[in-house]
């Protein structure tokens, strides 16, 4: 008796919601965009903030248009939040990190009138938007700027998961430090093979001490949380650390030499503002140097550590590549390091 | 990784490695012995790894609040104590299966911290960094400068001996306090005695269950410093998950360990060496076999484990009563 009062409830409560969010749609020049965060959550200083503070929040600023945001806090719950967001109408829905693909494939096929963005990965599926970055790019950037900045001549690499997403910053880092100075050494480690390499800071602390031990003396840590533990070492040995995905320059002033930024804000953000304009289209976007998509981070918190000749020598780097001067090679072009 | 140049150079790449292997076996100890004394009273505990993640969590946000990392080993080991005692309560008071709620320890523990570290922190789950003095930092042991230049030695006590937190030197001085308690007290007799035959105990006058309560709450206080140490000393903040599995490993060590705290404390050191080397080999071309995948390395505790079991390495006997909850004869 009581649980079929609870059902009609419950149903009724999602009726509601239903109504709600058309009316919603209705008013807001026809969409009613949303977002799903990666597992990480919204605030983790990283991926997902980034997507939040320059992109959901700039668009809800600029046009008043609310952003459904949901935030899942295990990868079970993805494909679940995906779809009650399509069957509650809102589109274009933003996914957030390469884990999210299979369930973007699942949502996209169940409900073909919604239209998703899927951020970091591909998935050929006719109502997807799938946005993609060269991190080799902006990993040749900040692998130049350690071999300018390394008195040793060894730099270090410690990425998470062992997948080819991660070979590729890796193998960018590698190709930068080395057209920077030919005989460097790069040491490389990934962290593990599942994804709880992303979350694991004690071993990312004693991947950067082995590291340090061989010599190195700048370290570029591309493994999400477990990067912490990489920052935090450097600066306990008072060596430097590179960032990634945010700006992550402000974690330890004076050892954070820099960052290498993906924009997936402004991805989140052109994703929302194509779909309000009536330009939005599914396929694959390729986000790098030229289209401002990865970027070398420099602020107030790292300008004593970079001189003005570091600065300019970047700089023309970047600009060589944006060029086509410089072509660096993608590991997931051939999935090897071969360049 | 490491070019190797000379003899001296070998030397020290050695104690470099044997000096990580110190740092990530401590957590490993402390919880192994955490699950001595519960699974030789015959409380299985499963829920080591929640217990350490909880005290994680409290450390870290204790000494984020409050700057002082004695109070966050405080506030630890009463959270993990705290898990400790639910445990004893569902399985020594209640009868409960003993794995069932270790393993809704641990899932409760995983989502409970994200959940408190999302609404409190708003950082993704972890606690703020923390800065010098929130920490427990190493320390030098006196001489170590002065000693350095002996060869051989001194780099081994500069680079083995000296230079860990207190927590790591508490780690390994526990070993053998908890050997003598065990086979030297009387409390360690009855403990062993209530793991093998509780009915022997009980008929002897002496109560089952405050026996095993105790076990299990001294099991709550050493996850509590595993968990402190791993968050604030090793590290500098919580982050989601981040024991890693240092649970299952220890739990791992003390099969493979029989149940003895000095064998025990041999397969802990020899899994934080297999993490270590695992480490230092990424990458390495070796002579003859080539480069090692890092997975295999990483599951060596584990296949060890199974070949124990197994039977091939002696033999691996149990507490005769573990997991039994203890139900007297009316």
């Amino acid at each position: 008796m009581q649980s079929t009062l609870l059902n009609k409830m419950v149903k009724g409560l999602s009726l509601a919601l239903v109504t709600s969010a058309v009316s919603l749609s209705a008013m807001a020049a026809d969409v009613a965009p949303a977002v799903v965060y990666s597992d990480a959550g919204k605030f983790d200083k990283s991926f997902s903030e980034a997507v939040w503070n320059n992109g959901v929040k700039r668009f809800m600023d600029e046009t008043g248009i609310e952003v459904k945001e949901a935030e899942p806090t295990n990868l079970a719950q993805v494909e679940q939040y995906l779809k009650r967001l399509a069957k509650r109408g809102h589109s274009p829905i933003v996914a957030v990190g390469f884990s999210q693909a299979n369930a973007v494939s699942a949502a996209a096929a169940a409900y073909p009138d919604a239209q998703f963005t899927l951020i970091d990965m591909v998935v050929p599926e006719p109502n997807v938007q799938n946005v993609v970055f060269k991190e080799h790019e902006g990993s040749f950037l900040v692998g130049v700027l350690a071999a300018m900045k390394s008195e040793s001549n060894v730099v270090g690499f410690v990425g998470g998961m062992d997948i080819p997403l991660i070979s590729r910053f890796g193998c960018g880092y590698e190709q930068g430090a080395k057209y920077q100075s030919a005989d460097i050494t790069v040491l490389q480690n990934m962290t593990g093979s599942t994804p709880a390499a992303f979350g694991n800071p004690s071993k990312g602390a004693e991947l950067t001490r082995t590291q340090m031990e061989g010599g190195a003396d700048v370290i570029f840590a591309a493994a999400g949380g477990t990067g912490n533990g990489v920052y935090q070492a450097a600066a306990d040995a008072g060596k430097y650390a590179i960032g990634v995905d945010s700006n992550q320059n402000h974690l330890h002033p004076g050892t954070m030499l820099t960052s290498m930024v993906k924009r997936v804000g402004e991805a989140t953000y052109q994703s929302y503002k194509a779909a309000q304009n009536g330009t939005w289209a599914p396929g694959v976007q390729v986000m790098g140097l030229a289209e401002g998509g990865v970027d070398w981070a420099i602020d107030e918190h790292n300008r004593g550590l970079v001189s003005a000749q570091m600065e300019a020598r970047v700089n023309d780097v970047k600009a060589k590549i944006i060029a086509g001067e410089i072509v660096v090679h993608d590991y997931m072009s051939d999935n090897a390091c071969s360049y | 990784m490491i070019e190797i140049t000379s003899m001296n150079d070998m030397w020290l790449t050695l104690l470099l490695t044997l000096d990580a292997t110190l740092r990530l076996s401590t957590p490993l100890v402390l919880a192994a012995m955490a699950g001595l004394f519960s699974e030789r009273s015959g409380v299985v505990d499963i829920g080591l790894e929640g217990k350490m993640l909880a005290a994680c969590f409290a450390s870290a946000t204790i000494a984020h609040f409050t700057g002082s990392p004695w109070l966050a080993l405080l506030a630890a080991v009463a959270v993990s104590l705290g898990l400790a005692l639910v445990h004893g309560f569902a399985t020594i008071t209640h009868k409960g299966d003993q794995i069932v709620s270790g393993v809704a320890l641990n899932i409760l523990v995983s989502g409970l911290t994200i959940i408190l570290g999302l609404t409190w922190f708003r950082q993704g789950g972890q606690t703020p960094a923390l800065t010098g003095e929130g920490r427990f930092v190493t320390l030098d042991l006196p001489g170590s400068e002065l000693l350095h230049s002996v060869p051989l030695l001194g780099p081994l006590y500069k680079e083995l001996i000296s230079g860990h937190n207190i927590l790591v030197y508490l780690a390994f001085a526990l070993v053998p306090l908890v050997w003598w308690v065990l086979f030297r007290t009387r409390f360690g007799l009855r403990l062993r005695a209530v793991g093998e035959n509780p009915k022997a105990v009980d008929t002897a006058g002496i109560s089952v269950n405050a026996l095993r309560y105790k076990a299990v709450m001294i099991g709550g206080v050493l996850c509590g410093i595993a968990g402190t140490y791993i968050a604030i000393a090793h590290n500098a903040q919580f982050t989601r998950d981040m024991t890693a599995g240092a649970g299952y490993i220890a739990l791992a060590a003390l099969i493979f360990g029989k149940w003895r705290p000095l064998t025990v404390l041999v397969a802990c050191l020899l899994f934080g060496f297999l993490q270590a080397f695992a480490m230092r080999i990424e990458g390495v071309d070796l002579p003859v076999i080539g480069s090692i995948p890092v997975q295999i390395i990483e599951a060596v505790p584990y296949i060890l484990t199974v070949i124990l079991l197994a039977g091939f390495i002696g033999k691996a006997i149990p507490p005769k009563a573990v997991g039994r909850p203890y139900v007297k004869e009316r």
